[in-house]
């Protein structure tokens, strides 16, 4: 089985340093295309790997490559989204610690199909070992002509820079980045126009997924054919899995595109801990819908086919020691506090869900909350509110009412949370934000 | 006044983007490595530094979970409080830090050593649950191991 993105990773976790990197082939991708390959040239390969991003939309990569204008002025800008908040994903990490030189491969070999002159990689701030990581990587790279003025005598110029967070999951939306990455509050902009026309300080700018831009490198070395084949379905190459949750193995592993839930869980994972039963899963993170199927293949297509998201493959597991009202009370006070706050829909209604939740959590859910959750699902999902983060968190609560209705009944009518041991201790309703300590002051 | 330190941190910041202003969030940060927190008096040090307003260099420090408009401890605790660490036990140990260190989100010893926050996944979720302190993660963390944790931490 052919491991494109880890294989050449150390077994300490230590980063793959230059040189150990050159001797297992690195960087000969980015001398094959700086000595014979035209940007267009570059982008038709991509497109026809079928490569997918790997962020969590799963748009394709080459055709979003394609929307820069070619006659566009410079300077154009790409930018690597290493920002990794949707809870319950932990894949970008082990890439950004173990293979900074990959990823910076990739990053000049995608700014260059795109024209860009200037890059930038945008670090959650919490990755602290990535961030010395990466900062020492481009250093060695830009040493070694990789990155500069004339890049391996090609005439081809490009910076790169690092910018760490200051921690909000919003930055990870690509239009939210990119005002952050401006100085401003992480606000998303409105699209049109889009970020491949008019981006970061106005100018055409691709962002893509570390993963992503991980891929780059072996395809083009070993080509477009040769990465639709790692595959075991209409969905190319490889994907970095993980499982977290009461499951005797946690862990990422990079697996072929389309294995089931059930091998990631049962064969990878080393299925349920003892005494636990498998109830359903967020297949890529928060804001992904529940499957229940274990036989669904985790792919983009075939997960958007069983009413759910690919997202970013890495699931996390509801067992039935576990309370579903619980769970997405957890995941609905994360979006409640991580809410940018620009459109009300999502500012007003994701704390009132969250406390609506809370409520049942107490034994104070009254009849009519569930269609009240109901309501919100539907009215915060796509096209009522400024960006994708609302829809998103209505994502894994709509399906849990679906598919553990009787769970949020029997807390209304039991008046007690049936998995809580210590139902004296109450959780907090307020409104009070406490991570946001900032906020505090006025 | 910023220090000289200070300021070759944050032109360092300034030479990767095309116009000061935009360096800001990273002059925060700069700023408050040296001095712990961002006071009123460092906002308009920054702020003028980079020529903007003191409002509008505060309407984006207030955005950021991570800038502290308030003091803060020596060292900062920041508490997985995400999904799969509330799945592999986070309530508990979110109790077993309150009662060892007599305070809670936002709060700050009475001696000034932590200031303990709720953070939203630290990305190491097969390590759950998981915090940190400062720039150091802890993965796997139980009850019994955080007076040994934090002890490194005077
Ligand atoms: C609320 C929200 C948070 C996001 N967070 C991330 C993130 O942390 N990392 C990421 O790569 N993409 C994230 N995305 C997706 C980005 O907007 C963007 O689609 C992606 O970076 C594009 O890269 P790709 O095409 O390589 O997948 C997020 C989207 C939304 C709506
Ligand atoms: S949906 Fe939420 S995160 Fe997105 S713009 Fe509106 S308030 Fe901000
Ligand atoms: S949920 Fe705690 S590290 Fe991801």
């Amino acid at each position: 089985m052919e491991k494109p993105l880890t294989q050449h990773m150390r077994t300490d976790g230590k980063p793959l340093t230059l040189k150990a990197y050159e001797q297992v082939g690195g960087y000969s991708a980015l001398r094959k295309v700086l000595s014979g390959m035209t940007p267009a040239e570059v982008l038709a390969l991509i497109k026809d790997s079928n490569l997918r991003g790997r962020g969590g939309a799963g748009f394709p990569t080459g055709l979003k490559w394609s929307f820069v204008p070619q006659d566009a002025p410079k300077p154009r800008y790409l930018i690597c989204n290493a920002d990794e908040m949707e809870p319950g994903t932990f894949k970008d990490r082990s890439l950004l610690e173990s293979m900074p030189h990959q990823l910076i491969e990739g990053m000049i070999i995608s700014a260059f199909a795109i024209g860009a002159d200037v890059s930038y990689v945008f670090l959650r701030w919490a990755y602290r070992e990535a961030a010395g990581v990466i900062t020492a990587a481009i250093r060695e790279a830009r040493d070694a002509g990789y990155l500069g003025d004339n890049i391996l005598g090609s005439g081809y110029k490009l910076e790169m820079h690092l910018h760490t967070g200051a921690g909000r999951y919003i930055c990870g939306e690509e239009t939210a980045l990119l005002n952050s990455l401006e100085g401003k509050r992480a606000i998303p902009r409105a699209k049109p126009p889009f970020p491949q026309v008019s981006g970061l300080f106005g100018r055409p700018t691709i962002v893509n997924n570390v993963e992503t831009l991980c891929c780059i490198p072996p395809i083009v070395t070993h080509g477009a054919e040769w990465f639709r084949k790692l595959s075991r379905t209409a969905d190319a190459g490889t994907k970095i899995y993980g499982v977290s949750g009461k499951v005797r193995r946690p862990g990422a592993w990079e697996l072929p595109m389309g294995v089931t839930l059930r091998e990631l869980i049962e064969d990878h994972a080393g299925g349920m801990l003892d005494g636990h039963k498998f109830r359903g899963a967020l297949p890529g993170g928060a804001s992904t819908d529940f499957l229940i199927d274990l036989d669904v293949k985790m792919d983009y297509t075939s997960v958007a086919a069983a009413g759910s998201r690919l997202g970013t493959g890495t699931v996390i597991v509801l067992d039935d020691q576990t309370c579903p009202v619980g769970f997405v009370r957890n995941l609905e006070h994360f979006f409640a506090q991580e809410s940018c706050g620009f459109c009300t829909p999502c500012r007003e209604g994701i704390p009132w869900i969250r406390n609506i939740l809370t409520a049942m959590e107490n034994g104070e859910g009254v009849s009519g909350d569930i269609e009240l959750l109901e309501q919100h699902t539907a009215y915060l999902g796509p096209g009522h509110t400024f960006c994708a983060f609302a829809p998103g968190a209505m994502e894994p609560l709509q399906s849990a009412i679906k598919f553990f209705r009787d769970d949020f009944e029997r807390h209304i009518d039991e008046k007690a949370c049936p998995w809580r041991e210590h139902s004296d201790t109450r959780l907090p309703m307020s409104h009070h934000e406490m991570n946001r300590y900032a906020e505090d002051t006025h | 006044m910023l220090t000289q330190e200070e300021k070759i941190g944050i032109d360092h910041a300034v030479a990767a983007v095309p116009y000061r202003k935009a360096a800001c969030i990273e002059a925060l940060k700069v700023v408050q490595t040296h001095r712990g927190w961002i006071s009123d008096e460092s906002l308009q040090q920054v702020a003028s530094y980079l020529d903007m307003s003191t409002d509008e260099l505060d309407s984006v420090a207030t955005f950021y979970n991570l800038i502290f408009r308030k003091p803060v401890g020596r060292h900062i605790i920041l508490v997985c409080d995400s999904i799969s660490c509330w799945v592999m036990g986070y309530e508990k140990l979110h109790q077993h830090l309150r009662a060892y260190l007599g305070i809670d989100y936002g709060e700050t010893t009475t001696d000034g050593r932590y200031t303990m926050l709720p953070n939203p996944c630290l990305g190491t979720c097969d390590g759950a649950p998981a915090l940190m302190i400062d720039n150091d993660l802890y993965r796997n963390v139980n009850p019994e191991m955080l007076e040994r944790i934090l002890s490194k931490y005077p």
